[in-house]
């Protein structure tokens, strides 16, 4: 941080601290939202934002947490400018923490423009609507909920889901695929040592580091921080998106902590709670987050965003899960029972969904019989589960021949379709599992299919015409 | 102008003290970056204003300005094919102005103000007109006529009208007392257009959504909401509905959703159909598009402005459909702001006044007896000149559950709902309305209008398939039980019959070019088929092995009957009934 002698104002008289946040006395010509320097009794400099002003009191938020500050000793400086981040495609390679400093010990960064990290809405007529595939190597992602190009799409998994191995998974596969021009962005918050460890090893060893940069708090990083970090990760996304023409997956984990940074905030300032102690905002302050994703006309790069959330006690109706449901273009859940089987990736499919896809596959794109076949595997998929529900109660005598062989293809979908491990497979080869899945159907089974598309894919069947 | 002072900044409330004469609902201009917002509270000296814009970088003494007006939108020729966001600036305009990204304090005309209309004067010299009355019309769109009608508070006689070419800004003629008569004219939002009065409501609004259409029928200036998890198909729903609906004139109020889904529309719009006039569906919709990153206090106007927009063309006599997508974020945006004023909640933090401000928006929508005289050029009286607005809210419960109390309020008030399922969802059963949980209040006043177009066997084959999927569901808890093969045959019959009803008939792809627009003659002949197919199975029942039974002609091609070509079905229906009529007779004698 500059020298703290250029601000103009210097500012001493606190009235109250509570949790991250400062009151002041009242002092003229302070802006909302402006970013503040707080300097302790010992010369220790942190960051805040101004949170409230009014003639009776100021209100400041404390990003590095409000330990050791007095009322005495504390003085806070107000520097007429709002929070914003310096940018450089030097930052390639490096690892900052979570209020933007670098955490490698390879110095600053020389900045080339400075940005707001707010963001402003992206005019709704100035998007472009994605229409390009990002192949994930992953046959259930490919087939059944593919990523478009600009999309956000999440993956939520109860804890001890391996939310980061899927993750990992996804972008190795996708940097490798894109060659060197893919960047990531890495934002963490609240994330363990144990978590960053794994992270940094993935990028470093499959060589990804260089094209990325990360942002990570840790679990034990001040909790206020993350309030910020999520918005460094996606200014610096847009600078190489817009400025630079590039493709930049961000990854954002983990949004829950993240909230419960705003949840800690707002009980601080005895706001109305919401939900679960949330604020009544948090759906409108995830997507200032997660509509940062996206594609504008007439440019080159894109925005893309997977967000990661713990699904506290598995509950998909969670308010962060829930909201963030609701913004997102979708979602990927991964299933604790599939988890125990031993499939990896334990993809839950049945209530996963792109709701971007089929502006990105079909001809000339993927397949022209690939919405058909995906939404048939899908159909048969959930009936299966069904039927194992009644084969529990009822055994499998009880069920028709048809039945049986949906219960057969229900166990070849989990054996062969999700339980994939760490290996990728093109889309060609995803299709074709799929279409061997079904062979065996009876065609009047098959409501979904067309009669041109069967008669082009479907695999022979040994020995019989029909 | 009055003025006074900024005392203090939360958010997107502000409060400012020391107006003079301000009243509530008043537009204000924040602070030196001339923000717009809304007066919402006085408590004595102080007001409490919604910003519609981020409030970053104001500060305590800056100036707050009114004109002491409420919030205004503009009506006029050029409405239609704009996008808009939540306050009715058009987005077109503000990107050439502000790039890509919209900033703050941008302001621009909601109506082109160079562009030149041909004026048709219908009114002559000497005529008297009054609040509503036609006094002429312009060409918007290949096919809507804008009809060009007095504001309230102009009354007199017409000393000077001329057809030409004018701006919304030239007068297009005065009356006697030398009042200039405009093409356009403001209406505060939050106030219903006034009409004669309210009519019945027995017209279907024909969406070609086969569930909608014989399932749960909306009526022109009904009201319906689609309540479901995310991921259920709302967005898709209210986009059909905004796509292949017979309404003349479509809203489409995106309030607070995703960026990529309005991108959607703006992208797919101008390239579609409208199936009954072949014109671009741009020319017949207005968009109001607030994605959930724009600001809040605008996301709450969204709703508003919408229908004012509905209101104003149904008041030319036209049938206008709107769709909100989504009231909940509109819902939540007033709790946001509640939240912000310190107001003592009600349920889920939401204000106690919710259900009110819930009622009051759905009760805009209503067929109506247009004020004015009648249409110039239509052989319809005064009283026949007759519009309506419907309204299809979206609602988003949190989790699914629709005991919320947008949802339970929003239920109150609408005559259509068409529940979402998460588990048909999931099985990819689109549109995932759950057949037995939804309901339309409108079956009754319609009944004539499907008799009438339809024959009387419409509405009675719908009560049949009705009864096939609610029977359906009560022995498939017993299957649950004790397993299918220990069913009776007949009730065997019945769940493989319910099943062909729930694929190949309430199932229906939005993105098939054939099937995301269903005739509802193709409907009647869909039913026809499934019925005729029920009987000549039951009649083979006992009669041969139950796996035999559905085997038969027809079976096959019944779930084809939907890719059917839409301007050319009649031919190959009746072929396929007589092929399956034949059949069953055939399978009678070999039995």
């Amino acid at each position: 941080m500059a020298a703290k002698e250029l601000y103009a104002k210097a500012h001493r008289k606190i009235k109250d601290i509570k949790g991250p946040l400062v009151f002041l006395e009242p002092i003229a010509d302070v802006k909302f939202g402006e970013r503040v320097v707080i300097v302790d009794s010992n010369g220790r400099e942190k960051g805040g934002q101004v949170l409230d002003v009014g003639e009776k009191a100021i209100v400041v938020q404390v990003f590095e947490g409000s330990d050791g500050l007095d009322r005495k000793g504390t003085s806070v400086f107000f520097t007429g400018d709002i929070v914003k981040i310096g940018l450089s495609e030097d930052m390639l390679g490096r690892v900052f923490d979570g209020s933007g400093a670098p955490r490698d010990g390879l110095g600053e960064v020389y900045p080339e423009v400075e940005r707001p990290i707010g963001g402003s809405p992206l005019n709704p007529v100035c998007r472009q609507q994605p229409k390009e595939w990002i192949e994930t190597g992953v046959t259930s992602i490919d087939m059944l909920f593919t990523l478009i190009k600009g999309q956000k799409l999440p993956i939520w998994g109860g804890a001890g889901l391996p939310l980061n191995a899927v993750t990992m998974q996804i972008a190795k596969q996708v940097i490798r695929q894109s060659g060197e021009e893919l960047v990531v962005i890495f934002a963490g918050m609240g994330i363990t040592s144990r978590e960053y460890n794994y992270f940094y090893k993935e990028f470093q060893d499959s060589g990804a580091l260089a094209s990325s940069v990360l942002f990570l708090n840790l679990a034990d990083d001040a909790t206020i921080e993350r309030i910020l970090t999520p918005r460094l990760a996606l200014t610096t996304a847009e600078y190489f998106a817009y400025d630079k023409g590039r493709d930049v997956l961000v990854i954002l984990t983990d949004m829950l902590n993240y909230a419960n940074a705003l949840r800690e905030i707002s009980s601080a300032r005895e706001e109305i709670p919401g939900r679960r102690g949330y604020p009544g905002y948090l759906y409108t302050d995830l997507s200032t987050i997660y509509e940062r994703a996206g594609i504008i006309k007439g440019q080159k790069g894109s925005v893309t965003q997977v967000p990661i959330c713990t699904m506290p006690n598995d509950d998909i109706t969670h308010p962060v899960i829930d909201l963030t449901g609701y913004i997102t273009e979708g979602q990927i859940l991964l299933s604790r029972s599939l988890d125990r089987a031993g499939f990896f990736p334990p993809i839950d499919v049945l209530p996963s969904l792109s709701r971007l896809m089929n502006l990105g596959i079909g001809r000339e794109k993927t397949r022209e019989d690939h919405r058909q076949i995906a939404d048939q595997l899908y159909a048969f998929y959930a009936q299966g589960k069904e039927l194992e529900k009644l084969t529990a109660i009822i055994g499998s005598e009880g069920l028709g021949n048809v039945e049986k062989k949906i219960v057969e293809f229900t166990q070849r979908f989990e054996d062969e379709f999700l339980g994939q491990g760490d290996q990728s497979r093109t889309i060609e080869e995803s299709l074709g599992l799929s279409w061997d899945l079904v062979k065996d159907i009876p065609r009047s089974e098959l409501r979904r299919l067309e009669d041109k598309h069967i008669e082009k894919y479907m695999p022979k069947r040994a020995g019989a015409a029909k | 102008m009055i003025q006074g002072v900024i005392t203090r900044i939360s958010g997107p409330v502000v409060q400012a003290k020391d107006i003079e004469g301000i009243k509530i609902r008043d537009l204000v201009v924040v602070g030196d970056l001339g923000l717009l917002g809304e007066v919402i509270e006085v408590k004595g000296n102080e007001v409490s204003i919604q910003v519609y814009e981020e409030t970053d970088g104001l500060t305590v003494g800056q100036p707050v300005k009114s004109g002491g007006m409420p919030f205004l939108v503009e009506l006029g020729p050029g409405l239609l094919g704009t996008t808009y966001d939540g306050i009715q600036r058009p987005l077109e305009v503000i990107r050439d102005q502000t790039g890509n990204f919209i900033q703050r304090g941008a302001t621009a005309s909601p109506l082109v103000r160079e562009k030149k209309w041909g004026f048709n004067a219908t009114a002559k010299k000497g005529d008297s007109v009054s609040f509503g009355d036609i006094i002429g019309w312009v060409q918007e769109s290949p096919t809507i006529k804008h009809y060009i009608m007095v504001p309230q508070g102009v009354s007199g006689k017409i000393a000077k009208i001329n057809s030409g070419d004018y701006t919304i800004d030239q007068p297009v003629g005065s009356l006697e007392d030398d009042t200039e008569l405009k093409m356009s004219q403001k209406w505060p939002i939050r106030r219903p257009r006034p009409s004669k009065r309210k009519i019945p409501t027995n017209i279907p609004l024909v969406s070609g959504q086969r569930i909608f259409d014989v399932f749960f029928p909306l009526p022109k200036g009904g009201n319906a909401i689609i309540p479901g998890p995310f991921g259920s198909g709302k967005t898709v729903m209210q986009q059909s509905l905004a796509k292949w609906s017979d309404a003349d004139v479509v809203v489409y109020v995106g309030c607070g959703e995703r960026g990529n889904e309005m991108t959607e529309v703006l992208t797919e719009f101008p390239h579609l159909e409208d199936p009954r006039t072949g014109a671009p569906l741009m020319n017949r919709t207005v968009l109001v598009a607030n994605t959930s990153n724009m600001p809040v206090a605008a996301r709450e106007t969204s709703i508003y402005t919408g229908i004012t927009l509905a209101e104003y063309y149904r008041d030319m006599g036209y049938d206008v459909a709107m769709m909100a997508d989504s009231t909940s974020r509109w819902a939540e945006a007033l709790r946001e702001i509640s939240g912000r004023l310190e107001e003592m909640p009600g349920e889920e933090g939401y204000p106690p006044y919710l259900a009110s401000r819930i009622a009051e928006f759905y009760e805009r929508s209503g067929r109506v007896i247009c004020l004015g005289g009648k249409i110039p050029g239509s052989d319809k009286s005064e009283n026949e000149r007759i519009g309506s607005v419907t309204v299809i809210g979206a609602v988003s419960p949190p989790g699914g559950d629709f005991s919320e109390p947008v949802t339970q309020n929003s239920l109150r008030i609408a005559g259509a709902f068409w529940g979402l399922d998460a588990r048909l969802a999931y099985s990819r059963h689109f549109p995932a309305i759950n057949w037995l949980t939804s309901y339309s209040l409108y079956l009754d006043t319609l009944k004539d209008w499907y008799n009438a177009e339809l024959t009387e066997e419409f509405m009675q084959m719908r009560t049949e398939l009705m009864e096939i999927l609610q029977r359906e569901d009560e022995l498939n808890k017993i299957v649950q039980l004790v397993g299918k093969d220990s069913l009776s045959d007949p009730d065997k019959l019945l769940l493989d019959i319910a099943r062909t009803v729930r694929d190949d008939f309430l199932r229906q792809s939005a993105f098939h070019e054939i099937e995301a627009y269903c005739p509802p003659k193709k409907s009647y002949y869909m039913m026809k088929a499934i019925l005729l197919f029920y009987k000549n199975c039951q009649s083979r029942l006992g009669k041969i092995p139950y796996d035999q039974i559905l085997t038969q002609p027809g079976w096959e091609k019944i779930s084809s009957m939907r890719y059917f070509p839409n301007d050319k079905f009649e031919a190959p229906c009746q072929e396929l009934l007589k092929e399956m009529a034949a059949g069953g007779e055939l399978a009678a004698v070999a039995a």
